[in-house]
């Protein structure tokens, strides 16, 4: 197997979803139209009330929309992240998965290379809300869009393997609803996205400690620097860390001999 | 007196007032980094650096006097006469004068600077706070908290020539660089007056009402034009921000969130930047002027109050 066979089956992924998510403008649309809601209304409604207090990597006062786009950016990725593993189990469900299944490359490489085509969908998502964002005034310096590229592509492997792990779990598209419920919506509201964490910490220490080691709120931390041209190293380290556990556990629940595949009868 | 012996190598240096730590801080504002705090004595409050940057006027208002002090040694030169309880005070253009509030005695009291002499006391409103001497040197003015008065004294008569009566409870006043405009902020009403010199009526009064915020906590104080009257600025207490007026057409271009209660404002001696004190968050803000962003918040110390800038 050449190299150059990678190389296309990883185009022919990667080029599929792109197609996909541009023949579909709806999806682009609503895709934008969830953080821009938040963005535009809850955060206005908050606007006034909630004063932000200085905490790094902000060096002023800053408004509360200011505060929550960088956790905006992140939940733009975790929901392209679930999405992707719904669109997983739909592949599973239409058989088209079995077809990517058999082709005669590793496993592992055939879900990192839906990985990065869920992430190029997920990015270019991202930059189109900034770019909206920037026009309502909530503007970072310019190298802070440079310095998000690599952070975006982290978070959004992290946040990708993570929706193939859950694939990997769910049978039926329509126990999705519960993954929205018990994953998606405790992972982004015990977060830093909405709150910083010293907010929190006045209400719960135990609440704290969750949103502390909540990975989403990692991957928002990592984004939210990065966005203002610094490196947190340890979101860093833990988004990394978080990615190579999903993605490990990912690669084995898609194995028909070991993992859930076979408990759901090898679909 | 414990002053400190310290050199300044930086491009800029910016002094604020601390009024609960009896001490003056020392900030980079390039670095964005406090250099140094200075004891000073008891409550200070009002300062001023003179036409030459040699020396920083201080008033400390619990020691009844306003200090003089060396800007490169920060040594205590003399301590000026001022009354009881100087808070504010104005120098005029050549540095020779001092025109001090008074706020308990409802004076204003003249100094000789280099005499280091009171020359004359003026009675004005009850509680007078804001005080201005205008560029061209031909006019004092008094904003009387109580009294909703702005008295236009004649420096070389001490006298008082023309009251202007304003919206209730003036702050600060600032005359523009020309010296045809003062502008006046009312702490109770919430706006900001434009006072035509000539006539001393005034010419527009702007509400300064920001969306979302109560209107109690409109309490504008601190106000500045810059030099080429593009932009003026007005410190809106403890709504936490600074309102960015158009100085020709008076509108309200925009408000930029700062620390909690801003209190007073100060141009850089190039007026790229503007400085702002936010008394309850221990901070002062910086702002860009060319973008018009807060880009920085450094903490000083406790109650900033006043605050000046030199190169």
């Amino acid at each position: 197997m050449s190299s150059l066979h990678y190389l296309r089956a990883m185009q022919g992924i990667v080029g599929r979803e792109l197609w996909r998510f541009v023949r579909q403008r709806e999806r682009f649309v609503s895709a934008l139209v969830r953080p821009l809601v938040w963005l535009f209304i809850f955060a206005a409604g908050f606007r006034a009330t909630l004063g932000v207090a200085i905490s790094p990597p902000y060096e002023t006062y800053i408004l509360y929309e200011v505060y929550i786009t960088p956790g905006l950016v992140g939940m733009i990725q975790l929901f392209n992240g679930m999405q992707s593993s719904l669109s997983m189990v739909y592949d599973r469900e239409m058989g088209s998965m079995r077809i990517l299944m058999v082709c005669p490359l590793p496993r592992w490489f055939l879900l990192v290379s839906k990985l990065i085509a869920g992430v190029a969908v997920s990015i270019l998502q991202v930059y189109v809300f900034l770019a909206i964002a920037w026009c309502y005034e909530v503007e970072a310096p310019w190298q802070g869009y440079l310095y998000l590229l690599p952070a975006l592509m982290l978070s959004g492997v992290m946040l990708g393997a993570l929706g193939l792990l859950l694939s990997s779990f769910i049978k039926q598209l329509e126990n999705f609803a519960g993954v929205m419920n018990f994953i998606i919506f405790p992972m982004f509201f015990m977060s830093t996205a909405l709150y910083p964490l010293w907010k929190m910490k006045e209400s719960s220490v135990w609440l704290h400690q969750l949103a502390h080691y909540n990975p989403f709120s990692q991957a928002v931390e990592l984004i939210r620097f990065a966005l203002y041209g610094e490196f947190n190293e340890y979101a860093f380290i833990y988004t990394l860390c978080a990615f190579v556990i999903f993605m490990t556990v990912a690669v084995i629940g898609y194995n028909p001999s070991k993992g859930m595949m076979m408990k759901k009868g090898g679909r | 007196m414990a002053l400190i012996l310290s050199g300044s190598a930086q491009a800029e240096t910016v002094f604020v007032t601390l009024e609960k730590d009896n001490a003056l801080a020392v900030v980079d504002p390039v670095a964005g980094k406090l250099l140094q705090t200075i004891d000073i004595g008891q409550r200070p409050r009002g300062i001023a650096l003179s036409p030459d940057y040699k020396y920083l006027y201080v008033a400390t208002s619990d020691d009844d006097t306003v200090k003089m002090i060396d800007t490169e040694t920060y040594l205590e030169v003399a301590q000026l006469p001022s009354g009881e309880d100087p808070e504010t005070f104005a120098l005029n253009p050549e540095g020779d004068r001092l025109y001090v509030s008074n706020e308990d005695d409802n004076l204003v009291t003249v100094i000789d600077v280099f005499k280091q002499q009171e020359i004359a006391q003026i009675k004005v409103g009850v509680e007078p706070e804001g005080i201005a001497v205008s560029p061209d040197n031909q006019w004092v003015v008094s904003a009387s908290e109580t009294t909703n008065m702005i008295h236009w004294i004649d420096p070389a008569t001490h006298t008082i020539v023309e009251n202007t009566l304003v919206d209730p409870r003036p702050r600060a006043v600032s005359f523009t660089a020309d010296s045809t405009q003062l502008w006046v902020t009312s702490e109770m009403a919430g706006t900001l007056m434009i006072l035509d010199v000539k006539t001393k009526q005034i010419i527009k009064t702007i509400r300064l009402d920001i969306p979302g915020v109560n209107a109690d906590k409109i309490q504008p104080v601190g106000v500045v034009i810059d030099k080429q009257r593009r932009w003026g600025y007005v410190a809106i207490g403890p709504a936490n921000r600074v309102a960015v007026i158009n100085a020709q057409t008076f509108e309200v271009e925009k408000f930029l969130l700062v620390g909690q209660r801003v209190w007073n404002l100060a141009f850089s001696p190039d007026q790229k930047r503007l400085y702002s004190t936010n008394g309850r968050s221990n901070d002062i803000s910086i702002i860009d002027l060319e973008r018009h962003k807060v880009t920085k918040s450094i903490a000083v110390g406790r109650f900033p109050w006043g605050v000046v800038s030199k190169p």
